[in-house]
């Protein structure tokens, strides 16, 4: 597991060993809020460090999914279409529009030859 | 019936039907995810099995990204893992309002995600609480799953790349992390891990840049 951990490589594909781990995952972390811990208070770090996980880990994920490639960075269209996407999405723009004008405009910049 | 009981039961039918519209939505994210994870190489049945037993959203899309990426098993669980554990926090902000027997609390944990949580939240008195818990809840599971199904069967048909999904996914991301970032903790928690990403990509394996960013929750927890 450390090796493709370290080289980033291995099964580099969705495998079952992920989908019914992560599924355990999944459940474990909703019943243990729920049913086990119940109830009882965090201590309030706690519980602010877990609110903003989905604020660090997205963006990132935007970052990833929007420059990341094969051989580090690479910036093409979607750059572009990213870009307007984030400009709907501040204008409080329904989540249908927001994914719509980012794959849209993306389309526009390829097919006018602008970049890959 | 007293017609006191009568406005209650309306006001609930009113509020059962906003938050299936609300899971109706969801919906179409769904089918965004099912392209999605038959794209990075997950085959039809893989990707219903994740969205009926993972059933949080941004974990699923977080693994399905890292996968996409070229990043191992490891790294996109560690990236779903982090992203999973606020589901405790909403199930312990949600402990209150569900109480009874053990096997339903058992089954409410399952749909306790974004959606339910917020729309639950938001209601004023506990047996509304508890009506827009489940309508959303169940709702949101029915269309996310049916939307993950007809995305998978039509993301074999397709090649994603030709019909820009590699840009809606990230598009789809930004709409997830407005919510949070009317915060100023949340908006340098965001700007750090959008930061640190975009430094650590060249260097690191695909997927490890998603882990690095989550320092970016211990400079934004910080007291402002």
């Amino acid at each position: 597991m450390c090796i493709s951990w370290c080289a980033g490589g291995g099964e580099e594909t969705m495998t079952w060993t992920l989908v019914l781990v992560l599924s355990a995952i999944a459940y474990t972390c909703k019943v243990t809020g729920l049913v086990i811990i119940g109830g009882r208070e965090l201590p309030e770090v706690v519980d602010r460090c877990l609110n903003l996980i989905p604020a660090a880990l997205v963006s990132a994920l935007i970052v990833n999914s929007t420059i990341g490639g094969d051989d580090g960075i690479v910036v093409d269209a979607r750059a572009v279409g990213v870009a307007a996407a984030i400009i709907v999405a501040t204008k409080r723009a329904p989540l249908v529009v927001v994914i719509v004008t980012g794959a849209a405009v993306t389309a526009v910049v390829r097919a006018v030859g602008l970049a890959p | 019936m007293s017609p006191i009981d009568a406005t209650e039961r309306s006001n609930d039918r009113s509020l059962a039907a906003s938050c299936a519209v609300l899971g109706a939505a969801v919906g179409v994210f769904g089918i965004a995810f099912g392209v999605g994870s038959v794209a990075a190489g997950g085959s039809v049945a893989m990707t219903c099995v994740m969205s009926l037993l993972v059933f949080t959203g941004a974990s699923q899309f977080s693994a399905v990204s890292v996968i996409a990426s070229g990043g191992s098993t490891a790294a996109a669980l560690a990236g779903a893992s982090l992203l999973a554990a606020r589901n405790g926090v909403y199930g312990l902000a949600m402990s209150r309002t569900l109480r009874g027997s053990l096997l339903k609390r058992i089954i409410a944990a399952q749909i306790t995600i974004d959606e339910s949580t917020a729309m639950s939240t938001a209601q004023e008195e506990p047996q509304a609480a508890r009506v827009a818990f489940w309508w959303t809840g169940l709702s949101v599971y029915v269309f996310w799953n049916a939307g993950t199904l007809i995305g998978a069967l039509a993301g074999n048909a397709i090649d994603p790349k030709k019909f820009v999904l590699d840009a809606a996914f990230p598009a789809g991301f930004e709409a997830r992390v407005l919510p949070h970032l009317r915060h100023r903790s949340g908006r340098r928690a965001a700007a750090i891990g959008a930061v640190i990403c975009a430094v650590t990509i060249p260097f690191m394996p695909a997927g490890v840049p998603i882990l690095c960013a989550s320092v970016g929750v211990l400079v934004g927890v910080k007291k402002p």
